[in-house]
C-alpha cells in the first residue's frame, strides 16, 4: 500500500528530496514521499557499508524501481552507525511508509551545524511546487 | 519540439491516474497503478494495454506476396488467410530493420503490425521496393491496437479458444473487431484492432469486464521475462537474427533481402549470441551495461515474478551457454549473473 502525500513537520529536508530526524549528534535518513512517488515502487536499495562516512550533498547509496535508478542524496554530513536492512530486503517498505519504517540509514554527525542550512517542511513543498 | 502524438484513449488514461510518458514520439501510459500489481494482473488474470502507438500498414495487390516473400525473412507461403507469423524485415547486411507479424488477411492483402519507433522507416523501405502489382500504405492512424493478456482473458472477454498466430473478424459487445491471437506477453490472449473511432467503447467495455488497465512499464518486464526482444535494444539494424536467436524466423533456402549474408553467418557461426540472464547478487541490469568479457546488456529490469534482476544481452559465443555465470558492470561495482534456458519466467505446472 503506497502512503498517503506527507512531509512533517518534525524532519528537516534537503532539496534533492531527502530528510533527516535529527536527534542530538545522530540523525535517521530517508527519502520524501515525493521522491519515492516519482520513482515509483521500490525494487532494489544499494546501500552504504557500515562505518564509512557520507558527505552532505553527495551520493551514499541508490534506490531502483522497475523503471528508473535514483542516487540518493546526504542531507547532512557523518559516519554510517547503522544501515535499515528491513529496506534492503524489502525495498517496498519505503513507498509504504518514506518517513517510518522505510528510514535508509543513522549516521553519527560529524558537523551538527549543517542543519541550519537545511529546509523545514514549508520550504521543501515550495521546492516540490515548482517541479 | 516535436509534439507528441496522442492515442484515442488519452483522456481514458489521464482519468485512470495513469503516469503518461514520451515514447516513440507518442505520450503513453507507462503505469496507472504500479508496474508490479499490473504485471501481476497478466500472469495471474487479465490485463489490458493501449498499443495504439503501433504502426498498421496494407500491403495489397496480386503481387503483394512476392513483394514481401522477398523483403521478410518468414515464409509466407506457410500461412493462409485468416493466419499470421512473426518475422523479420532486414536489409542486406542481414540486419534487423524491425521485427513484425504479418496478417493474411486475403491471398493478396496482408496487414503488417509493426514498432512504433519504425512505422515511417518500414513504410519508406516497402514503398520503395514496391513492384508493379503490390501497393503498401500506412494506415496507422486508422486504427487502435488493445492488447489483452492473461490466462483469464479469453473468459473475460467471452471468446472461444483459437490456435495463437490466427485471427478472425468478431463482435466483442456489439464491437465489431479484428481479434488476433497474438500478444507480447507470454500469456494466452488477443490483440484487437478496431477503427480508431471505437477504441473509447471498445477500451470502456474490456475494463467493464473485468482487464487491469496495464502501461508501458508492465509490458516491457512481462516481455523481458518470456525473453521476447525489444526491437531497438536487443534487436536492431546492427544486430542479425543468427545471433538473436532469430533463426526459427529466417528462412535461408528463400531469397530475401539480407538472405546471403545470413547464409554466410550460419556456415561461419555467429560471433555473439543473445543470451537471457539471472542476476545471483542484488542489483538490476539495465540497457548499456557491460558484461566482462567484451559483452553489453541489451535489456535488464526487474522481474516481479522472479523477484530479482533479469536481462538479455550480447556475449562472445564461447561464453554463451546455459549456466556460464557473467559478470555485470553495476555502475561500477562487478555484479554476478548466469545464463539461463528461454524463457527467464515459466509457469510453474
Amino acid at each position: 500500500m503506497a502512503a498517503e502525500e506527507s512531509y512533517p513537520g518534525e524532519l528537516r529536508y534537503h532539496r534533492e528530496h531527502d530528510w533527516a530526524r535529527i536527534d542530538g549528534d545522530e540523525a535517521v535518513l530517508g527519502i520524501t514521499w515525493f521522491a519515492q512517488d516519482a520513482l515509483g515502487e521500490l525494487v532494489h536499495y544499494e546501500p552504504p557499508d557500515e562505518g564509512t562516512t557520507v558527505t552532505k550533498d553527495s551520493s551514499y547509496g541508490e534506490v531502483e524501481s522497475v523503471k528508473a535508478v535514483s542516487d540518493v542524496i546526504a542531507p547532512l554530513s557523518g559516519e554510517v552507525i547503522e544501515v535499515n536492512q528491513a529496506v534492503v530486503a524489502a525495498p517496498e517498505t519505503v513507498n509504504e511508509d518514506p518517513y517510518g519504517e522505510g528510514w535508509l540509514i543513522r549516521i553519527r554527525l560529524s558537523d551538527p551545524g549543517e542543519a541550519d542550512s537545511l529546509l523545514d517542511s514549508d520550504a521543501y513543498r515550495e521546492v516540490i511546487a515548482e517541479q | 519540439m516535436q509534439t507528441l502524438q496522442r492515442t484515442p484513449l488519452y483522456e481514458r488514461h489521464r482519468a485512470l491516474g495513469a503516469r503518461m510518458v514520451p515514447f516513440a514520439g507518442w505520450e503513453m501510459p507507462v503505469q496507472y497503478a504500479g508496474v508490479i500489481p499490473e504485471h501481476r494482473a497478466v500472469r495471474g488474470e487479465a490485463g489490458v494495454f493501449d498499443v495504439s502507438h503501433m504502426g498498421e500498414l496494407e500491403v495489397e495487390g496480386p503481387r503483394a506476396h512476392e513483394l514481401l516473400q522477398s523483403l521478410l525473412s518468414n515464409d509466407l507461403d506457410k500461412v493462409e488467410p485468416g493466419g499470421a507469423q512473426y518475422t523479420l524485415l532486414t536489409n542486406e547486411r542481414g540486419g534487423i530493420i524491425d521485427d513484425l507479424i504479418a496478417y493474411r488477411l486475403e491471398p493478396g492483402r496482408y496487414l503488417l503490425i509493426v514498432n512504433a519507433s519504425n512505422r515511417d522507416g518500414d513504410f519508406l523501405w516497402i514503398k520503395e521496393r514496391e513492384i508493379p502489382g503490390s501497393d503498401v500504405r500506412d494506415v496507422s492512424d486508422d486504427y487502435a491496437l488493445l492488447a489483452v493478456q492473461g490466462p483469464h482473458s479469453l473468459e473475460r472477454l467471452g471468446l472461444r479458444d483459437a490456435p495463437p498466430f490466427t485471427f478472425a473478424m468478431e463482435q466483442l459487445d456489439g464491437i465489431e473487431s479484428m481479434v488476433n491471437r497474438t500478444g507480447y506477453t507470454g500469456e494466452v490472449g488477443v490483440e484487437l484492432l478496431v477503427p480508431a473511432e471505437n477504441a473509447v467503447a471498445l477500451w470502456d467495455r474490456v475494463l467493464d469486464r473485468g482487464a487491469v488497465p496495464c502501461g508501458l512499464g508492465a509490458r516491457d518486464t512481462l516481455r523481458l521475462e518470456v525473453c521476447f526482444p525489444l526491437h531497438g535494444n536487443d534487436i536492431t539494424q546492427d544486430t542479425n537474427a543468427l545471433s538473436a536467436g532469430l533463426g526459427w524466423v529466417c528462412v535461408l533456402d528463400k531469397d530475401f533481402t539480407g538472405a546471403e549474408e545470413l547464409r554466410h553467418i550460419k556456415a561461419e557461426g555467429p560471433t555473439e549470441k543473445l543470451v537471457p540472464f539471472v542476476m545471483e547478487d542484488g542489483g538490476i541490469p539495465r540497457a548499456g551495461m557491460g558484461i566482462a568479457g567484451s559483452g553489453r546488456v541489451t535489456s535488464g529490469s526487474h522481474s516481479p515474478m522472479l523477484d530479482r534482476g533479469i536481462g538479455m544481452g550480447y556475449v562472445r559465443t564461447e561464453q554463451s551457454e546455459v549456466g556460464t555465470e557473467l559478470t555485470i558492470d553495476v555502475r561500477g561495482r562487478d555484479r554476478t549473473a548466469r545464463i539461463v534456458k528461454k524463457p527467464i519466467y515459466k509457469r510453474e505446472g
